[in-house]
């Protein structure tokens, strides 16, 4: 290919910013300034092969440059395509996919206030109001109304960001204008988060096992880990061997915890057979489904549970190479688990003899850069490797063609905490917990009207009445959204459906990603499903036209009858009714799939316009 | 003489197309076997050149035990299989695909989609007159092509044209996301600021008429565009000896724009800027 690079030329930060992350160019070739060419750089030219396959270091590339300046100029872009061999329409492609990134000047500090469904509740609307009025216009900051930023226990949430060197990041929840002001205008005296076990109200409980060590162990000590029955489970996993391991997890009837809840032995055992290597395990830390926060309290809370588990399941699997995608929501996560990988390299627990078992093994860390989509596990891979977050056509699925076209693994951060106490209590006695079809223990996000949001752990079976017993709720109930954005609601009424994969099947709903909202009848419903659609109709990779215009033509839908019921509203529900269906049935990937069920369960379960 | 690849022999699946039993080689598409089998699938993003990109979706059809419709242009035919072209399923995706698509761009230069509206019914108006449209103007910044957005489906074919599919200039990609996803070269920059080299492949695949030559848009534009009135004539480029086939459009004795056969096994229906674009020193009559 002959790339075209145009004549915009990076700032000095800019090129630093790339550099840093890069090292400095090697030729003029690559970018180094003309009056450094030397007179060697005149008779070859570097690139071809070697060049091209660092375009996976794009996504981080773009993030090098925005966490420098605060946004992506012409010129930066045109000196990292030049570094990495990227044709600059495909990076400004990639550039423009992410909210986070912004390809035109704006302030260094930017302020992403929270606005989705348990913030909305919360009264986001009134706080980004009061925000922007303090503010106003010249005050250096930008103020952004994001999608769930995943501290829903804490509604409302906001984060600020502020590009530099290093970039800093704040984060106010339960936000008041003033916290969030001073959060934006001085991260560095924001007040400190409140550690993950606040988000965990039975922390420190006896009966917990997957939240066990979460308030308990030190979050950047190894040796507190291991001091509370940490790399047991590995160290068993060497015992059973690769096979050992996923008959045990195979045994135990995992199914993953994200939504799908495939079964986890299968897919492992799908991998490792495998003739094509490498082979790849890739972490989907992408947390992004509105309501839900677990992923975050695990690894902010014990984050070497997270290393263990993605350790046991490459041994399993024949990985010698993981990658962890984190939402890049997520700072605290982010630098937690920065530190713990460090840790287990250092004490021979990453690396090229894991644990003295002639065993390598290595965890790189990729952070997202706000899509929603990017928790897809096909356009996880594609944001990996530097493209736009769109989804993949299935078949081929991930076991066979997976990142760089290589068999991967992908599991979320729930479903890979879930093999320690497989592999430590053996598979029988984890079989044993919850019911028969859906077993073990489940971690359900609680939050909206209830006195005590958080992470609760359960064993499969409990009743959603149990769990928001539990949790506090509150009088005055009107609905329970089950599963997420992508999940449905259930009326007051229907607080015996068992939380079981099969319990929530036949009540007619979904227990996808654990999340339990519970909204009392101050919540105005119209607006509820406004945001819903608004969240898919933003979040649509653009892709398949059934997502992308559909999710349009349903939030335009529901605007229309925001105040409107009955025979009223009767055109417009058929209207969604049959875009809704040709959406679920012909879309690309689950997002554009999903994204009508919730409304739809909202005037067939609650009534909504009636 | 054209050479016609014979390729490795493929054994042939089994299985059935709306009941009836079909026999297709391995590495078939569906919609390669329901063609074969006389079978009308709609498409728009799908290109005889191309990868299928499955991006427009009106192709879809049922498969026992998917969960979901599967697109036929893109998902191979398996042994075994069971496929049904005519669905009330199928038939309700397609429609509302169309009346998407119809409502939220001018597919007034793309053919046949007139008669699939009629045949699946689809009404685009019922969305209301405020539904969210592209609403563009065409951008003319050179004298080659134009590029109307207000008919562009996103069907990604000029990307993968421009890409590692055949032009490998990679000028044009897809930025932006959702419904404010657009084809865009870097910066979203005049085209003559950016890495385009004029080949003009992507208006050969584009499959509505938002890349079109200048001419034609001139034309149609003064009301002289005339499809019928034009023959054409496929003849060899003079240019250079690489011999690739030029199919000449003429009406009223001049050329209005180049096309290249897609069946020749050399080009495949692509060209470079002088056999797309430089024909007019052909119609210098002085």
């Amino acid at each position: 290919m002959d790339l075209h690079f145009g004549d915009s030329k990076p700032t000095d930060d800019e090129r630093a910013a790339v550099d840093a992350l890069l090292g400095p160019p090697e030729s003029s070739w690559e970018g180094a300034a003309r009056d450094e060419m030397r007179a060697a750089d005149l008779r070859w030219a570097r690139g071809g092969r070697e060049a091209r396959e660092r375009r996976d270091l794009l996504l981080p590339g773009l993030h090098a440059i925005n966490d420098r300046i605060g946004w992506i100029s012409e010129g930066a872009l045109a000196y990292l395509c030049r570094r990495l061999t990227v044709p600059p329409a495909e990076a400004y492609g990639v550039a423009t996919f992410y909210a986070m990134f912004s390809v035109k000047p704006r302030p260094a500090t930017v302020l992403h206030v929270c606005t989705d469904l348990a913030c909305a509740a919360a009264g986001a609307a009134g706080l980004c109001a009061g925000i922007e009025a303090r503010l106003g216009l010249g005050s250096g900051v930008s103020v952004e109304r994001s999608p769930c930023l995943g501290l829903c226990e804490r509604a409302p949430a906001a984060l600020a960001i502020t590009a530099g060197e290093p970039v800093r990041t704040a984060v106010s929840a339960p936000a008041t204008v003033e916290a969030a002001v001073l959060a934006a205008s001085a991260p560095d005296s924001a007040d400190e988060e409140p550690p993950a076990a606040t988000a965990v109200p039975q922390a420190g409980q006896p009966g917990l096992t997957l939240l066990s060590r979460v308030g308990v162990v030190d979050p950047t000590s190894l040796d507190d880990y291991r001091a509370h029955g940490g790399y047991t489970a590995l160290r068993r996993a060497f015992e059973l061997g690769p096979a050992g391991v996923i008959r045990e997890v195979t045994d135990s009837g995992l199914v993953g915890r994200g939504g799908a809840a495939f079964p986890t032995g299968r897919k492992w055992q799908a991998t490792a057979s495998q003739p094509d290597h490498p082979h790849y395990v890739v972490c989907n830390a992408d947390e992004s489904e509105p309501g839900t926060f677990k992923d975050r309290v695990i690894m902010e809370g014990d984050p070497f549970a997270l290393v263990e588990a993605m350790t046991i399941a490459a041994y399993a699997t024949g990985a010698h190479q993981g990658h962890l995608y984190l939402r890049g929501e997520y700072p605290r996560a982010m630098r937690r688990l920065e530190h713990a990988l460090a840790q287990a390299r250092a004490r021979g627990l990453l690396g090229d003899d894991v644990l003295g078992q002639g065993y390598a093994f290595d965890i790189e860390i990729r952070r997202g850069a706000g899509a929603y989509i990017c928790g897809e596990e096909t356009a996880l891979f594609n944001s990996i490797e530097g493209y736009r977050g769109e989804p993949r056509s299935k078949p081929p699925f991930p076991v066979e063609k997976g990142l760089f076209g290589k068999p991967t693994v992908e599991n979320n951060v729930e479903t890979l905490v879930n093999v320690l106490p497989i592999l430590t209590m053996g598979a029988p006695a984890y079989a044993a917990i919850g019911t028969g079809r859906s077993t073990g223990p489940k971690l359900f996000c609680v939050s909206g009207s209830v006195d005590r949001p958080g992470i609760y752990e359960l064993p499969f079976g409990a009743t959603l009445g149990d769990l928001l017993t539990l949790a506090g709720v509150r009088d005055r109930l009107r609905a329970v959204l089950l599963g997420g954005a992508a999940g449905g609601f259930v009326r007051p009424d229907e607080l015996d459906i068992p939380l079981t994969f099969e319990g929530t099947r036949e009540a007619g709903t979904t227990l996808g990603s654990g999340v339990v909202m519970a909204f009392d009848d101050t919540v105005p419903l119209p607006r509820l499903l406004l945001r819903i659609a608004e969240f898919f109709r933003d979040e649509s990779c653009g892709q398949c036209v059934p997502c992308r215009v559909g999710t349009v033509r349903q939030e335009e839908a529901l605007h229309r009858i925001v105040e409107r019921t009955g025979a009223d509203a009767a055109g417009d529900i058929v209207l969604l009714r049959e875009v809704g269906r040709a959406m679920r049935d012909a879309s690309i990937c689950g997002l554009g799939q999903t994204a009508w069920n919730a409304v739809e369960s909202a005037i067939d379960r609650l009534g909504a316009y009636e | 003489m054209t050479v016609i690849p014979l390729g490795v022999p493929r054994r042939l699946l089994e299985f059935t197309i709306d009941g009836a039993p079909v026999r297709a080689p391995e590495g078939s598409t569906i919609l390669d076997a329901c063609r074969a089998a006389g079978k009308d699938v709609p498409t728009l993003c799908q290109g005889d050149t191309l990868a299928p990109k499955n991006a427009c979706r009106v192709c879809v059809v049922e498969v026992e035990g998917a969960r979901t419709l599967v697109p036929a242009c893109s998902r191979e035919a398996e042994p075994g299989m069971e496929v049904r072209t005519d669905t009330e399923r199928a038939r309700h995706s397609r429609k509302v695909v169309l009346e998407l698509l119809a409502s939220s761009v001018d597919l007034s230069t793309t053919p046949r989609v007139a008669g699939w509206i009629k045949e699946y019914e689809a009404k685009p108006d019922r969305f209301g007159p405020d539904a969210a449209r592209l609403n563009e103007e065409p951008r003319v910044d050179n004298e080659l092509y134009v590029r109307d957005y207000d008919k562009c489906i996103l069907c990604y074919k000029c990307v993968d044209a421009c890409g590692n599919q055949w032009q490998n200039t990679f000028a044009i990609s897809v930025a932006g996301r959702g419904f404010d996803a657009r084809i865009a070269v870097e910066h979203d920059a005049p085209l003559t600021d950016s890495a385009c080299v004029y080949c003009g492949n992507c208006i050969e695949v584009c499959p509505t008429g938002a890349l079109s030559f200048k001419s034609e848009f001139d034309m149609r534009a003064a009301g002289t565009w005339d499809e019928s009135a034009q023959t054409e004539t496929t003849t060899v480029c003079a240019y250079c000896g690489v011999g690739c086939n030029l199919t000449l459009h003429v009406q009223d004795n001049e050329i209005v724009k180049v096309t290249s056969p897609h069946d020749n096994p050399v080009t495949h229906g692509n060209l470079c800027i002088k056999g797309r674009f430089g024909y007019q020193h052909v119609q210098n009559r002085d």
